[in-house]
């Protein structure tokens, strides 16, 4: 099969599914630009035209509610962000509007409305270009909300929102852009509302979010070498949530760590971890810990940031400390290759 | 004679408007309609000339003062008051009550309780019609106070940028809640819309349901043409801003507005015609109301269906 990079997928999703259905349309600031939202939307206005493929003026909130109108009348349109710092700007939108519309006209319309949103870090991003916010969205009834990890998911994942007749959020990490796997060539869904354990383990589960799956995969592979067994599971959506697949891994390995890409203060790792904490009680052998941002503004400088984030060295020292074994040398690992791959300005 | 039978057509339609409004006011003590209701008494003209000058399937967006709306677009009299009651048989089901009354089988597409937040539906809905061919178009109704919302400008300058058929229209009562219009605008309404190259037009008739339909008609055809426009009709809101009483005592507004307005109203002036048509349309109220009584309450099914 042929590799393909996160953005490719995502580009070739909204491509795909663009060529089977002439209701698709998709827009936002800077789509159609020579950037294309890092490549995301490379050549679409050239094969479908600018009127399904656009720009627009800087006013998030109107252009979501311009959406929410499109949506009503039976298009499909997805409205793209490059930054979720951006997105809160259509919060009235989205929160008053888009997410009760189904409700309010007792399902006699339906808001098959796509928005897709950049998290940002790295090299500078700051305050303002690195939010996630997953738990002010899945607070919210009425949105569905996926941040998915790899390139075949993404690619199904968007082609499953695309298809579906609710408002779905999609959560992309800029870092996850470069990530290549093998992703078919055909269109394909991969249902919302349904989790992945990335990798099977026996000692412990890593519940991550979005980018913290690559580190919870680097965290695996150094622990794996010391003899511990573990278990990665990606929800892949957050709302609907797939609580029954972590719930079961829990119960297999009796220990858990959540790995949030965001703030932990009323994060979305506290609804999973009250969740499982629910749900497992009895078989846990130790409290559910999680693992997330520093609980301050994103800074700018490259050293505030390693301190901020938390990485696959945070999840290898919290499952040391949870099967109480003593800390190991990581002095050989690489724990920033990330941060030295990436340059911006975005 | 032609215009005396749409007069006659327009008219009855308002007096229904009023009668329900009316017969709102007279239930609101027994606590049968339990939630904030906006009354437009006062305003009908607006709604009955404009939606009798749009087609049935234009679309209409809306505001939480939208009872006229709904029922000049054709909007079922008995599903309204099954929703004001909060019934089973109301139009959504009691989820959305008084302030987001939807009807989109007859074109009323939504109305929302937060200023301003359905006139960028319009322009969405706008596209899908450009997009299709045809000349059908997308009319979003809000108050002055709705003007100096961001989305308002930023929906002016995408329908002028899309060239997509949307019909802005306001209705100016000159209130926004209890604040009035001079301590809120710098602009005029119409000379700030030539700025985005939108056309408009400003009605100081709102009580004249046949000028307040001939200048939509005007309105509609440039729309249809495939351009926006901003139609600005002034009105008057008798009642409080929100619940079934008045509000003068409060002084910050006095009788005068209100008692010119009324002394134009064809509702007041045309008492005879108010005579002949109102058994009839009471009757109508009777039987809606008959059908809200007899609704049964929705339960937790209802609660959890149609959330995603």
């Amino acid at each position: 099969m042929r590799k393909l990079d996160y953005a490719g997928a995502i580009r070739e999703a909204m491509a795909q599914e663009m060529e089977r259905d002439p209701r698709v349309f998709v827009y936002g600031i800077g789509v159609p630009t020579w950037s294309s939202i890092f490549g995301t939307t490379k050549g679409l206005t050239e094969q479908f035209g600018p009127e399904r493929c656009f720009d627009t003026p800087i006013c998030e909130d109107t252009m979501t509610g311009f959406g929410l109108g499109a949506a009503i009348r039976g298009l499909r349109p997805i409205h793209v962000h490059i930054r979720v710092d951006f997105m809160i700007l259509a919060t009235n939108q989205l929160l008053n509007m888009v997410s009760n519309y189904i409700y309010s006209t007792g399902g006699k319309l339906k808001v098959p409305l796509v928005v897709r949103a950049v998290v940002g870090r790295g090299w500078g991003q700051g305050a303002q270009h690195s939010k996630s916010l997953f738990s002010n969205f899945t607070h919210i009834p009425g949105l569905k909300v996926i941040a998915p990890t790899t390139a075949s998911d993404v690619k199904g994942m968007l082609t499953a929102a695309i298809r579906d007749d609710n408002p779905v959020i999609c959560f992309e990490h800029r870092w996850l852009y470069w990530a290549e796997e093998e992703v078919p060539e055909e269109p394909y869904e991969v249902p919302l509302g349904v989790g992945r354990i990335l990798r099977p383990g026996r000692d412990v589960t890593v519940v991550g979010l979005s980018w913290m799956n690559v580190e919870a995969r680097l965290a695996a592979d150094i622990l794996y070498k010391r003899g511990v067994s573990v278990e990665i599971v990606d929800p892949r959506t957050l709302a609907p949530l797939d609580e029954d697949l972590i719930v079961e891994s829990v119960k297999r390995t009796g220990r858990c760590i959540v790995a949030d890409c965001d703030w932990v203060e009323s994060g979305f790792s506290a609804e999973l971890a009250a969740r499982i904490s629910e749900k497992c009680f009895g078989r846990l052998k130790a409290p559910v810990k999680r693992i997330g941002f520093a609980h301050t503004p994103c800074p700018t400088v490259r050293e505030l940031e390693n301190e901020f984030y938390p990485n696959a060295r945070t999840i290898v020292r919290g499952i040391e400390e949870m099967l109480g074994l003593e800390a190991a040398n990581l002095d050989g690992e690489d724990f920033f290759s990330h941060e030295r791959r990436f340059r911006g300005p975005f | 004679m032609k215009d005396e039978a749409i007069y006659r057509r327009l008219f009855r339609t308002a007096l229904l408007i009023r009668l329900v409004e009316e017969r709102i006011i007279a239930l609101y003590p027994s606590d049968k309609i339990q939630s904030p209701v906006h009354l437009s008494i006062g305003q009908e003209a607006v709604a009955v000339g404009v939606c009798d000058a749009l087609r049935a399937d234009d679309l209409v967006f809306a505001t939480y003062r939208s009872h006229g709306f709904y029922i000049a677009k054709g909007g079922k009299l008995d599903a309204m008051f099954a929703e004001l009651y909060g019934r089973k048989d109301g139009i959504s089901g009691g989820k959305a009550g008084s302030m987001h009354l939807a009807a989109p089988d007859v074109g009323l597409m939504g109305s929302s309780a937060v200023v301003a937040s359905t006139i960028p539906h319009a322009v969405g809905a706008a596209l899908s019609f450009k997009r299709r061919g045809g000349d059908r178009i997308a009319a979003a109704v809000f108050g002055d106070g709705a003007t100096e919302e961001g989305v308002y400008h930023e929906s002016l300058n995408f329908a002028a940028l899309m060239r997509v058929p949307v019909l802005f229209l306001c209705e100016d009562n000159g209130l926004a809640v209890h604040s009035h219009r001079p301590i809120r605008q710098s602009y005029r309404l119409i000379e700030h819309a030539a700025a985005y190259g939108i056309a408009g037009r400003r009605l100081e008739e709102g009580w004249d349901m046949l000028a307040v339909r001939q200048a939509t008609l005007e309105a509609a055809a440039h729309v249809r043409s495939g351009e926006p426009f901003v139609l600005e009709i002034a009105t008057s809101r008798y009642k409080e801003h929100v619940g079934v009483g008045e509000d003068f005592h409060f002084n910050y507004r006095t009788t005068d507005s209100v008692d010119a307005w009324k002394r134009r109203d064809p509702l007041i002036v045309d008492a005879k015609l108010v005579a002949e048509l109102s058994p009839e349309l009471e009757r109508e109220i009777d039987a809606a109301v008959a059908y809200a009584e007899a609704s049964p309450a929705p339960g937790r099914l209802e609660l959890l269906t149609d959330v995603i």
